[in-house]
């Protein structure tokens, strides 16, 4: 760990998980209920600004740090992670993209809590293709005029400003050059359709953005120039990918603590199941998946902390945690027998939210294709 | 400037599952998750309530140990604490040691009150606040589970046997902390930044002209028997025979 403040930060977030997530993850994830409360604790943590730089009044976290972070909550309860992380990523586009004066103007409401909101790319039409968006913005004069829909917007109904992604040239060749990434606020024109239902990853409000007409001024482009978009959301997609592989494997993390414990309080012919060989496989393969998870996404971190390019790895740390939530959610539900499939204990949403992170931020198939790439283009013949 | 004084110790943490050496000669501590004595967070988090009540303008944090221990102060200062003071002392501090230090450092800042943990979860002495109250010459109320101050006094609801017992003392004095007196805050991170900048004054044990010399004798370390499996029984009369049986009833 780089610093020693690291490990009185996760301290901290560890002491804040017990006593205030833990306890109600099972009432809000079964009611679908918006945790209000967490939110003020998170502002207050300074869980708005954790990656964001110190300069601009932020916590200035490498992604390592933050990884253990999200992997520390997700292993209590994923869903809430989901209110600082699209957060940070539209802060990290900012940071990383903006102009100076936007720097100046956005990053310390981001970092404070006191704005808040998340990123705006996938629409029902697209989203492993984000090329095919269809969402645009015309200028006009000293504005742009945003039309379009998207869709899955995490903290869609509770968040403020989304960077949002749109076609500034829909007839650009290649695609990509004719795309751009502003700040919306909400505002007229700019309006949130329904919440979305789903199986697990509940309490939190994934959207829909609805944009009819919504004018920005032209400052609001980030960057300042035209057809940079993309470029800016991809790198801003490596971030998104470590996150969902902290997620994946705090899942698997907490699938195993709870199997772990469980196994050694039931009994069956005479013994507590642990004893049994068939159990102990699977809690050892267990705990083999999660601490290999851990190991490629620091390594992913690491390069994305150095800033080198890190699609391999962080393709490589995402596909791997993901699965290792899911199959570990399974184990944990086989280790449970009977009792996993009650909603009286946790195993039940774990097995529900684990396999959202096969799918979000790029589907495992999408890594896979980004990882095999990547050997390719570093290992010519 | 109306101070409060609040020691803390570094121990292993709480949650760690202590491991005694193959020898006895004492316990594992390479390796091993350190943190702030759980009754030191308990009387920080009451000094900073005070402060933040009004009752008092300044929170000073002290300990007593290796060079390392300034981590622990950090976090301290990180949960709220002004300043910090670490007297840095290599090898093991005897209650009354510590209370002479901590009597030495009250000379150096005058506090109108000493708050420390009930006793540190490591040797469970809790003699050092009672020790240093008499070497101070002034009034203590430990185990406090409630402390209401007025200008010169502090009423202190001490959680004992028989059940709930109020006292007043004159200020200053020595409060000690059980549990029960407050759910410590966890630490915000942008505070974790900020104690960076806090000060923190390292005083050499060999400057305050107290000794260090062991008056006690540790003979040996040795893990706690292994607890005997329980029986089940089927109702009270069983559980009376069984009882009388092993002779806990007449």
């Amino acid at each position: 760990m780089a610093r020693r403040e690291d490990a009185d930060i996760l301290d901290s977030i560890e002491r804040w998980v017990e006593r205030e997530v833990r306890p109600i993850a099972r009432h809000h994830d079964h009611a679908d209920e918006y945790p209000h409360e967490l939110v003020g604790q998170m502002q207050a943590l300074g869980l708005f600004g954790a990656t964001i730089g110190e300069e601009y009044g932020g916590l200035g976290l490498s992604a390592s740090t933050y990884a253990q972070i999200v992997t520390t909550i997700a292993a209590a309860w994923m869903a809430p992670v989901g209110i600082f992380n699209s957060h940070l990523i539209m802060a990290a586009c900012v940071e990383r993209h903006g102009t100076a004066a936007q720097k100046a103007h956005w990053l310390p409401r981001f970092a404070s809590g006191e704005l808040r909101g998340g990123i705006g790319l996938t629409e029902p039409d697209a989203g492993t293709d984000l090329q095919a968006i269809r969402t645009v913005a015309r200028r006009d004069g000293e504005t742009y005029v945003i039309d379009g829909t998207k869709t899955w917007i995490t903290n869609g109904i509770h968040g403020e400003c989304f960077a949002v992604l749109v076609k500034t040239d829909p007839a650009a060749v290649p695609r990509h050059a004719g795309m751009s990434l502003f700040l919306c606020e909400k505002g007229p024109g700019f309006t949130v359709g329904r919440k979305l239902k789903k199986l697990g990853y509940k309490a939190i409000d994934s959207a829909e953005l609805v944009f009819d007409g919504h004018r920005v001024p032209a400052d609001r482009l980030i960057g300042g120039v035209e057809g940079q978009g993309f470029v800016q959301a991809a790198q801003g997609l490596a971030l998104g990918r470590i996150n969902v592989a902290a997620r994946g494997a705090g899942i698997a993390q907490g699938a195993l603590r709870e199997a772990l414990r469980y196994a050694q309080q039931r009994k069956t012919f005479g013994k507590p199941i642990a004893q049994h060989q068939a159990i102990q496989l699977k809690l050892a393969d267990m705990a083999t998946r999660v601490e290999a998870a851990r190991l490629l996404i620091r390594q992913a971190a690491a390069k994305y902390d150095s800033g080198e390019r890190c699609d391999l790895e962080a393709g490589m740390a995402k596909l791997f945690a993901s699965e290792a939530g899911v199959e570990n959610s399974l184990e944990a539900m086989r280790i449970f027998g009977g009792y996993s499939y009650s909603t009286e204990f946790d195993i039940e949403r774990f097995y529900r939210d684990a396999p959202l992170m096969c799918i979000g931020e790029g589907t495992n198939e999408m890594q896979r294709i980004i990882i095999a790439r990547q050997l390719l283009e570093r290992n010519p013949v | 400037m109306k101070r409060i004084l609040v020691g803390v110790k570094r121990v292993i943490d709480f949650n760690v599952r202590v491991k005694v050496k193959p020898d006895g000669s004492g316990i594992v501590t390479d390796g091993v998750k350190l943190s702030l004595n759980p009754f030191d967070e308990i009387a920080l988090e009451e000094a900073l309530r005070i402060k933040e009540r009004g009752g008092a303008d300044e929170v000073v944090v002290a300990t007593i140990g290796p060079a390392d221990c300034q981590q622990q102060l950090r976090t301290a200062l990180a949960m709220g604490a002004d300043r910090a003071l670490h007297v840095v002392h290599e090898g093991t501090i005897e209650p009354l040691a510590g209370a002479r230090v901590l009597l030495k450092l009250i000379d150096k800042e005058q506090p109108f009150l000493v708050i420390l943990g009930k006793q540190a979860i490591d040797d469970d002495n809790n003699q050092t606040g009672q020790m240093l109250a008499a070497l101070w010459q002034r009034p203590q109320a430990t185990f406090a589970s409630k402390v209401e101050l007025t200008d010169s006094t502090a009423r202190v609801t001490r959680e004992v046997d028989a059940g709930l017992e109020t006292l007043e003392v004159d200020l200053p004095a020595v409060v000690t902390a059980d549990l029960r007196l407050n759910e410590p805050r966890y630490v915000k991170l942008p505070d974790i930044m900020k104690a960076k900048k806090k000060p923190l004054e390292s005083l050499p044990f060999a400057d305050l002209g107290v000794s260090a010399a062991a008056r006690v004798k540790m003979v040996r370390t040795e893990p706690p028997a292994q607890r005997q499996k329980g029986i089940m029984v089927k109702d009270t009369q069983e559980l009376i025979a069984a009882l009388r049986k092993r002779g806990a009833l007449q």
